[in-house]
């Protein structure tokens, strides 16, 4: 399956764009995701657990299963005001 | 909309909130000078902004269940920013202060902790950082 993943921010600046679309083995997590990603990125492997992140807008747990054309992306922490 | 690239209009933004309720709220963040001792000369911000519209209306959503008799407004600048420009702004309005003051603390606080959106504060050397609020409570 295929999810469009965005990056702002610090993890747009880490992995050098601000989105893409990956193919993901069926029913795979958030968690996988970030798995796959930290492989890559080297300010993602210094985190000790998953960021906050989100699926089509909301936010989400680690363990949410993906869907075929989820909008997913993991927020650096957030800082409005 | 939440969001704007425009410098926020405090003064439409005030006539705009129901003027008749008897008590009208108004927080204003604006641009800071330094930050954990570093000089800013200024700021951009930064939106996931669909999620952070979203966010938002949950926001109120949320807000209008606690507190049944207030109306809220919110704006949040994003882009580049200067010292003293306002980067965010609350109105709560109610019949009594006591409810104004309450909603209004509760949205910035609830903006502050979910709403994407991201801030770089650059520096007289021209160097630059994204603000991170969590550093040292991890």
């Amino acid at each position: 399956m295929r999810v469009r993943v965005l990056y702002f921010a610090s993890f747009r600046e880490a992995i050098g764009r601000d989105e893409e679309e990956r193919e993901l083995p069926n029913r795979s997590s958030l968690l996988d995701l970030w798995t796959v990603l930290s492989r890559e990125v080297p300010l993602f492997a210094g985190f000790p657990s998953v960021p906050p992140a989100a699926v089509n807008r909301e936010h989400a747990n680690p363990d949410t299963p993906l869907r075929e054309g989820d909008e997913v992306a993991f927020l650096p922490p957030v800082a409005g005001g | 909309m939440f969001l704007t690239d425009s410098p926020i209009d405090l003064a439409s933004l005030l006539l705009e909130a129901r003027s008749s309720d008897g008590a009208l709220c108004l927080f204003v963040g604006v641009v800071r000078d330094q930050n954990e001792g570093r000089v800013t000369t200024s700021l951009r911000y930064e939106a996931y902004e669909e999620m952070a519209e979203e966010e938002i209306e949950r926001i109120v959503e949320r807000l209008s269940r606690d507190f049944p008799s207030v109306h809220l407004m919110l704006r949040h600048r994003v882009g580049r920013l200067s010292v003293g420009e306002a980067s965010v702004a609350v109105v709560a309005t109610s019949p009594h202060r006591a409810e104004a003051f309450a909603a209004c603390r509760a949205a910035i606080d609830r903006i502050k902790t979910t709403v994407p959106i991201w801030k770089k504060e650059f520096h007289p050397d021209g160097s630059s950082d994204w603000v991170d609020p969590t550093r040292g409570v991890r």
